[in-house]
């Protein structure tokens, strides 16, 4: 009977298991606004009145959002958004135009967020049609938008400047990566846009997000003028203990959870990690290097995807795992897989790179240090040709572990020209204990380097 | 027992994964753990990294194709400029959809309409909400694209706000692909190298049916004690065993001796395996021509690769000039005076020198000289008088155009023109025979 009772356990649980990746992987990967924002409220509040402003007494503002990689900017904003939507009085009210420098993405007519940003519209006349598409102007067919730059600009500015703050709906212009607009040619997508927010003609509001401290020395004059220096920093203000609290709400499921009695036994888990000392200190590492949520999320997302039927809850050794996953040293990983021969060169290397303090070096050079080695130490490497001593430097050339330091041009022979290696000593002397059967006397001639010079 | 376990997944196809992905077991259990069932949301971009032929696009393909997931598949090599890339993806998106209508080529230069297209295309495709995995192959060659095209691909599922994945492959590691203000991180994997353990099994496994499987596998053993310290790469020691196969076998097919007589093959095999690798393993012949060679049974000698030195014929005042030029190249100009004049002084050392002996000129490359020190040389080595006539000027240039000597410098300088030698010490000694 405890075989059956444990099959039922077992098939209860698979559906379980399955469950709570879908929702913990939403939650990490996919980031839906899950309405908790951590430590930021003043800032909340502040972007809220603001757009409050805007849509209900049709005031013109802008305002930047700045803060480093990860900080929560869209997530602060999305928030505000849906929380702005939920307003009685701003339902109908407001148009959305959602700018990204890097791609230009499409807005529907009732508020759907989508995104725009910085790498998207990669020049104004890319930005230009975006506006032009998302807000359903007049010259808009089906997606296509028909006429020249200078002719949407001037279309767009007109519908704009026939609005008044009574009788028109006010826009909102999303522009992210915001860093990126600033390097269109005269900045003129950002003039004219602010141009709008300070005159009195159709209500907008420019919200743009970046993450450089120093975007206001990147607006030219005119533009900076137009401005009106209102600046939100989001700056992963929290301290460790808040980051764990952090950890154990992002790690939790959420009371609507279908199975209660394995959501219990879930988050009572994560309370016990929450105060275990393994979890702690890979915590700690972690907050040391990066105090982002990103890589928090990141580092979650790795020991979620582990718990399957058999192992349906998470453990301290899942965390560390994952931990010790995201911390490998790349470097040292290409280093571990290259063959004896091009060991012996970056050894060489390192040698020339010890004798001449770093000034570059050429292929010559590094073969003459190789054939030192071979005549005088080495017992059990071949002295092989140098094509073949060759073929070896290019692949590390190919893997990018040295460098040449100006482009090759056809005329220079390959030999003589100059590089320089872009591993370090101490990274060498680790990547050499790991090697695998490494010979004796390449490691003793890798410590030793001026003893018989 | 398989080692591969998925809910989501029958344990069949599971297995015949595991078949085909030999010494892989444990990367392609992280990928599939980290996928998670048809419709989970997964890592928006996937970064791995590895040597030359570790199998990751191999793994990649397989595990797709295997387990029938919905993926886009290209070589940023293939399709170098972003507008080949981009349209490259929308095409196989359209290919692949259900229906059979073929809607006209839609052209995409930038990445907004490659945004619009896209969500068009998923869209149409019915895929009741699975997880989309593009994969670029080669994605070292999307950092020579516009500054936007990584960024962008690398937040695509924010971007296109669809359930996509977005995984790159390449032998660079990530930091140095990483943008100066930064971008989305990646979830980077590592595709660690093969072992000298891992190597024979893989390689043991495509032995040809008339010999045993131990025959086979004492052939690669040698075969990788000759090549394992150079080179590790599975593609080259590949092919280096496909082509060396037959020589091995010589001896049991000619009866002398049979299968097990270690000895006796080791003896036959290993000059050959030598001049492999100075021969098909540099590419300097081509494998047709290294299995005609084997098959005449030629004098091993007689091997004239691509950089052999004996094909290039100079007339006599040409093979003067070159040996001249490469005097002027390395040797520095103070010891001409000593060198070739018959009444010299002693060169006393100055401190100059002292600090710079150490960098030879053989280190450091040839030097351009001036078109006189040239001629003043060849007057001094060439035994009889030699006349300064056009004969000699248009030797020179014909050299040049041979890129034994490469010129320096523009031809309108009112100096006179500056010469480089670009030959190696090796190539003169053949040429002064």
């Amino acid at each position: 009977m405890s075989k059956r009772k444990s099959k039922e356990s077992s098939g209860a649980n698979g559906e379980c298991v399955s469950q709570v990746q879908k929702i913990l992987r939403e939650r990490f990967c996919h980031r839906s606004a899950t309405g908790k924002l951590f430590g930021i409220e003043r800032q909340h509040r502040h972007l809220l009145e603001l757009l409050k402003r805007t849509t209900v007494h049709g005031e013109s503002n802008s305002a930047l959002i700045i803060g480093p990689r990860g900080s929560g900017k869209t997530a602060l904003l999305n928030h505000v958004l849906k929380e702005l939507t939920e307003m009685k009085q701003v339902k109908e009210n407001l148009l959305e135009v959602h700018l990204n420098g890097k791609v230009k993405g499409n807005c529907q007519f009732f508020m759907k967020n989508h995104f725009l940003s910085g790498l998207l519209q990669t020049n104004d006349k890319v930005a230009l049609k975006e506006i032009t598409r998302q807000l359903h102007l007049e010259n808009v067919v089906g997606d296509k938008v028909f006429g020249s730059f200078a002719e949407n600009l001037a279309f767009l500015l007109e519908a704009l400047r026939k609005g008044d703050r009574t009788s028109s709906c006010p826009i909102l212009f999303v522009l992210d990566e915001f860093d990126l607009f600033v390097h269109h040619k005269n900045q003129t997508l950002l003039y004219n846009l602010f141009d709008i927010s300070q005159s009195a003609q159709t209500p907008i509001t420019v919200i743009g997000l970046t993450c450089r401290q120093d975007i206001l020395e990147l607006l030219e004059k005119r533009v900076k003028s137009r401005f009106s220096h209102r600046q939100i920093y989001l700056m992963n203000s929290f301290d460790f203990k808040q980051y764990i609290r952090i950890f154990k709400e992002q790690l939790s499921l959420p009371a609507e959870f279908p199975d209660k009695s394995f959501a219990q036994k879930w988050n009572n888990n994560i309370q016990h990690l929450s105060e275990d000392k393994t979890v702690k200190d890979v915590l700690q590492n972690l907050f040391h290097y990066t105090k982002d949520l990103r890589s928090l999320h990141l580092l979650l997302m790795l020991a979620v995807s582990n718990v399957t039927v058999r192992h349906p809850l998470i453990a301290a050794s899942d965390l560390q795992e994952a931990s010790k996953q995201i911390r490998m040293d790349s470097k040292a990983n290409i280093v571990h897989g290259l063959s004896v021969l091009e060991i012996c060169l970056i050894i060489a290397m390192k040698h020339l790179n010890d004798v001449y303090e770093g000034e570059p070096f050429n292929f010559q050079m590094v073969y003459n240090e190789f054939q030192k080695f071979i005549q005088r130490k080495a017992h059990c490497m071949y002295n092989f040709e140098k094509p073949v001593v060759m073929k070896a430097f290019e692949h590390l050339l190919q893997l990018e572990l040295v460098k040449p330091i100006e482009r090759p041009s056809v005329r220079a022979q390959r030999e003589y020209l100059l590089m320089k290696l872009l591993l370090d000593n101490n990274q060498i002397m680790d990547a050499l204990q790991a090697y695998p059967n490494c010979p004796t006397d390449v490691k003793q001639w890798a410590a030793s380097s001026l003893s018989w010079l | 027992m398989p080692n591969l376990e998925h809910p989501a997944y029958p344990a069949a196809t599971l297995l015949h994964l595991e078949s085909l992905v030999p010494c892989r077991e444990s990367q392609v259990s992280m990928l599939l753990s980290i996928f998670g069932e048809r419709q989970q949301f997964s890592f928006p971009s996937i970064f791995i990294y590895g040597h030359t032929s570790s199998g990751k696009t191999y793994v990649m393909q397989t595990l797709l194709n295997t387990l029938q997931l919905p993926h886009v598949f290209v070589n940023c090599v293939e399709y170098f400029t972003s507008r080949l890339l981009l349209e490259e993806i929308l095409i196989q998106l359209q290919n692949s959809s259900s229906e059979t209508e073929q809607t006209s080529h839609v052209p995409c230069d930038n990445f907004n309409d490659f945004v619009r297209l896209f969500k068009q295309a998923v869209a149409s495709r019915e895929l009741q909400d699975q997880t989309l995995y593009i994969v670029l192959d080669r994605a070292e060659q999307l950092r020579e694209m516009e500054a936007n095209i990584l960024p962008a691909f690398l937040r695509l599922q924010e971007l296109t706000d669809r359930n996509v994945t977005v995984v790159l492959l390449s032998e660079i590691v990530w930091e140095l692909f990483r943008p100066s203000t930064g971008c989305f991180e990646p979830f980077t994997l590592y595709f660690p190298d093969y072992s000298i353990g891992h190597l024979q099994k893989i390689l043991s496994q495509n032995h040809p049916s008339e010999y045993s499987a131990d025959f086979y596998a004492a052939y690669i053993n040698i075969l990788l004690g000759v090549f394992y310290m150079v080179c590790r790469d599975l593609k080259e020691l590949q092919h280096l065993a496909v082509l060396n196969f037959s020589k091995y076998c010589e001896p049991v097919v000619s009866g002398e001796a049979n299968e097990r007589d270690t000895r006796k093959l080791w003896k036959n095999i290993e000059p050959h395996l030598k001049k492999a690798m100075q021969t098909v393993y540099l590419r300097e012949i081509s494998s047709s021509q290294w299995e005609r060679l084997q098959r005449d049974d030629g004098e091993p000698g007689q091997l004239k690769g691509l950089s052999a030195h004996t094909h290039v014929e100079l007339p006599y005042y040409s093979k003067f000039l070159l040996i001249a030029a490469y005097l002027a190249s390395y040797n520095p100009v103070r010891t001409d005076k000593r060198f070739f004049l018959k009444h010299h002084g002693k060169i006393r050392k100055t401190n100059f020198m002292k600090k710079h002996e150490k960098t030879s000129n053989h280190l450091l490359g040839p030097k351009p000289f001036p078109l006189d020190r040239l001629l003043a040389i060849l007057y001094s080595i060439v035994d009889n008088r030699v006349a300064p006539t056009a004969n000699i000027f248009s030797q020179i240039t014909s050299l040049v155009t041979l890129q034994l000597l490469s010129m320096v410098g523009h031809n309108d300088q009112l100096d006179g023109p500056r010469y480089k030698c670009t030959v190696s010490l090796d190539f003169i000694r053949a040429v002064a025979r």
